[in-house]
């Protein structure tokens, strides 16, 4: 296989047990490949199950039946099976994930937040925030910001800092939750550069994006969600 | 560029329990519990009061002998054995440099009528360090690692805050760079500002130093800033456990909705 990313017949259904053990379906028969280099973006309507496919390839939703096969280093591990030490490992080294809504750790700086997957990796402090600063200037954050938590920073700005942070490491495979969605059109424009410079980095990209342009501008496939719907 | 660290992909766990379980005569405060714990892999052991998770702990760091099972630790030639089958010298070695315990109560942890210095700096006399000038920089650099102002050194720890003392107790344990650390509820009973300060502080002190931790708490906004996984305890069996963001995000077990849909929004 070369692909980064090889999905077959995936599903997820949410047990409510706190609502007397309802059922709820989100998503049957999810199947597709991402190659190395390509950006797909899953379409469909709000809750037709696009976030959860994500999270499920991030291994943040369990799988209840499929394959989410995913190449990390030089193996193919199966993310719908794969010990939690594992999944920390793909995390690590394979799979980075660019959520909706930023969580930061409080009392943590802007730039060490930026900061911290490199550091993880084992960069040094001083490389890894140089790293962020760079981030953080194109995404036109300014310098007065950078030592303060994001908490108090407004929608716009938190989701730049998440972006900084999503990008900064030079990871193969990388997923995008609406990236753009509070963002003014000059960011959206550096959001866009950035994701054509991952696109040359050869990295696999699954993005949900509701702006058409958006979407017309990165995508190389569209994977309707909507076929994979579980209603039965 | 620096070498990127991949500690987890030490295969060899350091912590291994068997099917460990407690009876107090016909009551079950833990039962059947297995895992294996990674070095440098934080484990958070949730549940409520009574779940059995403060027994467990007990159990894993050796001060209970299980009724049933067995808990075995990698020392440091290498060689994994039962905690049971360990002498009185080598169960005094863990706990005083390859093992840290930090308590709920940093009273319980701490002397509190000697000085903060010589709180850090007993753990290093303990391994056979002599030389006071040494031990005294020691000491203060792990002080100001705590962010405990060095000017505090000479005080006494009855003196310091609860957020202090709690730091304090972190640099005792930490001091003798041991490779696994058992805590017990260690932000219970502090203001929520300064349990974020020591969260922050845990975070990176177990991130650089590549530790392996134990942590048992009942909150779990400790164990997502803390942990790489988590479980989930009641009626003193684990009943879910997983990664800390899956079990916490996509919770399985009643017990477990009912623990996640509880959390107070902030």
């Amino acid at each position: 296989m070369t692909a980064m990313i090889d999905i077959t017949s995936a599903e997820k259904t949410f047990t409510m047990h706190l609502q007397g053990g309802v059922e709820l379906p989100v998503v049957r028969g999810v199947s597709f490949q991402v190659e190395p280099g390509e950006c797909v973006v899953l379409s469909g309507p709000s809750g037709a199950g696009k976030s959860s496919i994500l999270k499920m390839i991030f291994g943040n939703y369990r799988c209840d039946g499929g394959r989410i096969g995913i190449r990390h280093q030089g193996t193919v591990i199966d993310l719908a099976t794969a010990e939690p030490r594992q999944v920390l490992s793909v995390r690590r080294s394979t799979i980075g994930y660019v959520s909706q809504f930023l969580r930061a750790v409080p009392r943590v700086a802007t730039i060490d937040v930026v900061a911290e997957p490199l550091i993880a990796n084992g960069f040094a402090r001083a490389q890894a925030r140089e790293k962020a600063s760079a981030l953080l200037r194109r995404l036109n954050i300014p310098e007065r910001l950078w030592a303060l938590p994001p908490s108090t920073f407004s929608g716009g700005e938190q989701q730049r800092v998440n972006i900084a942070r999503g990008f900064i490491s030079d990871l193969p495979i990388l997923l995008l939750d609406e990236p753009t969605a509070s963002l003014d059109a000059a960011n959206r424009a550096v959001v866009v550069e950035l994701i054509e410079q991952k696109k040359r980095q050869r990295v696999a990209m699954v993005a949900i994006v509701h702006d058409d342009e958006i979407r017309h501008l990165i995508a190389d496939r569209i994977v309707d969600v909507t076929s994979f719907a579980a209603a039965a | 560029m620096a070498e990127p660290q991949d500690s987890m992909q030490d295969d060899q766990p350091l912590l291994v329990a068997e099917n460990v379980g407690k009876n107090y005569g016909r009551l079950t405060a833990c039962h059947d519990v297995s895992f294996a714990l990674y070095p440098g892999e934080v484990l958070a052991i949730v549940g409520e009061s009574g779940s059995g998770k403060s027994t467990l702990l007990q159990l894993l760091s050796a001060q209970l002998a299980p009724s049933a099972g067995r808990v075995s630790y990698r020392m440091r030639d290498g060689v994994l054995r039962d905690l049971a089958s360990l002498g009185e010298a080598e169960r005094r070695f863990l706990f005083r440099t390859d093992w840290g315990y930090v308590h709920q109560d940093a009273a319980q942890g701490l002397r509190m009528a000697v000085s903060a210095g010589a709180n850090v700096g007993e753990r290093l006399m303990a391994v056979g360090w002599n030389h006071y000038g040494r031990i005294r920089d020691t000491a203060s650099s792990w002080l100001e690692r705590v962010e405990i102002d060095t000017a505090r050194i000479d005080d006494a720890p009855r003196t310091y805050s609860g957020g202090m003392r709690q730091r304090l107790q972190i640099a005792r344990n930490l001091v003798t760079e041991p490779r696994l650390v058992f805590m017990d509820e260690p932000t219970g009973g502090l203001d929520v500002s300064v349990q974020a300060r020591l969260l922050d502080l845990m975070r990176n002190l177990v991130s650089e130093l590549g530790l392996a931790a134990i942590v048992v708490t009942h909150d779990l906004a400790v164990a997502r800033l803390l942990s790489h996984r988590v479980m989930v305890m009641k009626g003193g069996r684990v009943i879910e456990t997983g990664l800390t963001d899956q079990v916490l995000d996509d919770p399985c077990e009643p017990y477990t909705q009912l623990l996640v849909s509880s959390i107070l929004p902030a």
